[in-house]
């Protein structure tokens, strides 16, 4: 493996800079955003980018789908496609909830932005809030 | 065909997983009830069978749809899942006929049915990844318990638990996806999703640099699930605002999965070497810990209401799992095992008893609970029983596991860990008198008295497990025996 690192070349490992700039991409909008949905797209990025590390390197250029043939020799691994196709519905659930609930949010409060909305719960509690604010 | 016994591993996670749309189809709350009450029952059973099937016979391993492992999805119980099992079914099967009534107070009728879908789901969930032996199959079961809770944390009444659920779905699904990135590192490197199976293969990569990162993947995603501080953030508000069935529920189960996983993780996949040889993990685990133990406990001493202060005190005895953890030695992961047990069924049971509190007084802050003494003898009672198990006083559950954790410490010398851990339980004892001075030592409010009496159906689950928690104080058999053998078994896969 590692005497194989030094031989790979930057295109070889394209894929992997996409999926760590869209990790990082992702992670940066759920840390720096305040508004709930644009938290929730930076959610569906970073997922995304996971869905590409497993992806990507279960491609073999020129392979087929696994089929039992003599004319295919080369195959891609299917596995990981199956493994996403699973993580893709677990994200669009996680993805539906969370915009079900900034619905309940914007119902409840009014606004969708995080600081806005933490602002209107502190002074409902009457002894206020000791523990560090979330 | 084949006898029932053999597929118990299957049916533990199919009972409850095929209960969950049952009561949806039903949609009358009682019938729903009546299916998610006999659904726990039946995964208990399941648990306990499968426990005494492995203290006799050793570990169970069985091939879901008859593919052998490691193609194949296999579901494995050994002396540790049979164990985390127990707990999270018998919790269950505790807390769901208390959930009842609770739940009248709290949600809106016509979403009964759906609590207990949500309920039942969680449960399958939890139990999945428990029982799994493969490591993808972790991450679905780990989502399908996640987004339930999520759900059921949003029905709490404040609308705080709206937020406090978003803030849940974040962490938890940022967690979630680090520990997928670190399977899916492991899978490029062995080409197995099988556990075990990675763990005889990764000698052959290790200290790689995939390796390594998805060590480091897995641990930040599996300590945002366990509340490992100060990565606890998304706690406190859920079990706060979550109606009480749920938080105790919670309380009892989910964190305590979540340390399953990363005892799995780091003792029958990667290994001691290159956990703790190659990385300095013993000594983050350590500081980490000992940080919780403090900081938690200190936050928890100045909060207002009740189950925010237990809530905080979770994150604190979260430190203590961790801590025997990091010693990597049979008693200290004896400890953290006996303690993942004990600390559950306290905490359930106090987050139980307050659900009747707050039934009663309107609310569980400081203020409400003023003359809680006079007014509800018995729960203030079981509250300050639990209380004590929290701070490790002898005769209580909380003491059996500290023991062991000052045995563990004791045996690689580190005497100041005895005395920050006996610091640190002072720190409970503060917290714990909080509630104490509020419950016994002050007039009761003209406002909050009420007339109600809590109901049987809620006073006796809370009451059991009050008492279990004494029980297990004085009759450690069954979790130091249990614990002792699945520390023997974690430890024996690195030799």
């Amino acid at each position: 493996m590692t005497g194989a690192e030094s031989a790979m070349t930057w295109g070889n490992h394209f894929s992997y800079f996409v999926t760590v700039f869209m990790m990082v991409a992702g992670l940066f909008i759920l840390i720096a955003r305040g508004n709930l949905i644009k938290k929730l797209v930076g959610l569906g990025i970073f997922q995304t980018s996971m869905y590409l590390l497993y992806i990507a390197p279960g491609k073999l250029v020129g392979g087929t789908a696994p089929i039992l043939s003599d004319r295919f020799t080369v195959y891609s691994n299917p596995l990981p496609h199956v493994l996403i196709l699973t993580a893709i519905v677990v994200g669009v659930a996680t993805l539906a909830l969370g915009l079900a609930l900034v619905v309940r949010i914007r119902a409840a409060y009014g606004s969708i932005e995080e600081d806005e909305v933490l602002d209107m719960d502190a002074p409902a509690s009457p002894q206020g809030e000791q523990g560090p604010r979330q | 065909m084949t006898s029932v016994a053999a597929h118990l591993p299957a049916l533990q996670v199919v009972v409850p997983l095929l209960a969950a749309p049952l009561t949806v189809l039903l949609r009358r709350p009682g019938a729903a009830y009546a299916v998610a009450v006999a659904a726990s029952w039946a995964a208990l059973a399941i648990a306990v069978a499968l426990w005494q099937r492995v203290a006799a016979g050793g570990t169970l391993s069985y091939a879901m749809g008859s593919w052998p492992p490691p193609w194949g999805i296999e579901y494995r119980v050994d002396a540790l899942s049979a164990f985390v099992l127990v707990l999270v079914a018998a919790t269950a099967a505790v807390v769901l006929p208390y959930s009842r009534r609770s739940i009248q107070e709290e949600v809106p009728r016509h979403q009964h049915y759906l609590f207990y879908t949500m309920f039942l789901l969680c449960i399958a969930g939890l139990l999945g990844v428990t029982i799994t032996g493969d490591a993808f199959n972790i991450f679905v079961f780990l989502e399908i318990s996640s987004l339930s809770t999520y759900v059921l944390v949003a029905l709490g009444r404040d609308r705080r638990a709206l937020v406090a659920s978003y803030q849940y779905l974040i962490m938890g699904t940022i967690g979630a996806t680090f520990i997928v990135i670190g399977v899916g590192l492991l899978y490029l490197m062995t080409g197995t999703l099988n556990l075990a199976d990675i763990g005889q293969r990764i000698g052959a990569v290790q200290g790689s640099r995939p390796v390594l990162a998805a060590l480091a993947f897995l641990t930040v995603g599996i300590s945002l699930k366990l509340a490992l501080f100060p990565l606890h953030q998304w706690l406190p508000n859920a079990y706060a605002f979550a109606p009480s069935a749920v938080a105790a529920f919670l309380a009892a189960t989910a964190t305590k999965v979540a340390v399953y996983v990363l005892l799995r993780f780091y003792f029958s996949v990667f290994g001691e070497s290159v956990v703790f040889d190659r990385l300095p993990m013993q000594e983050a685990m350590l500081l980490l810990a000992l940080a919780g133990m403090f900081v938690a406990s200190t936050i928890a001493i100045f909060q207002t209401d009740l189950k925010r202060l237990f809530a905080y005190s979770s994150v604190g005895q979260i430190g203590y799992v961790v801590l025997g953890l990091s010693f990597l030695s049979d008693s200290g992961l004896t400890a953290s095992i006996v303690h993942l047990f004990n600390h559950g069924i306290t905490k359930g049971a106090i987050f139980l008893l307050l659900g009747g509190v707050a039934m009663v007084t309107g609310g569980t802050g400081l203020a409400h609970v003023r003359g809680l003494g006079r007014r509800m003898p018995l729960t203030s009672f079981g509250i300050v029983l639990c209380g004590l198990s929290l701070v490790g006083v002898p005769g209580t559950a909380g003491f059996v596991s500290k023991w062991f954790l000052i045995l563990a410490a004791l045996e690689q010398g580190q005497w100041w860990l005895v005395f920050l851990i006996v610091a640190s339980s002072l720190l409970a004892v503060a917290y714990l008198w909080r509630f104490v001075e509020a419950a016994y030592f002050r007039e009761p409010d003209a406002g909050t008295t009420g007339s109600r009496a809590v109901p049987w159906s809620m006073a006796l689950p809370a009451g059991l497990l009050a008492i279990a928690t004494v029980y297990f104080g004085l009759d450690t058999s069954f979790t130091v025996g249990s614990a002792a053998r699945a520390a023997a078994g974690l430890l024996e896969a690195l030799r």
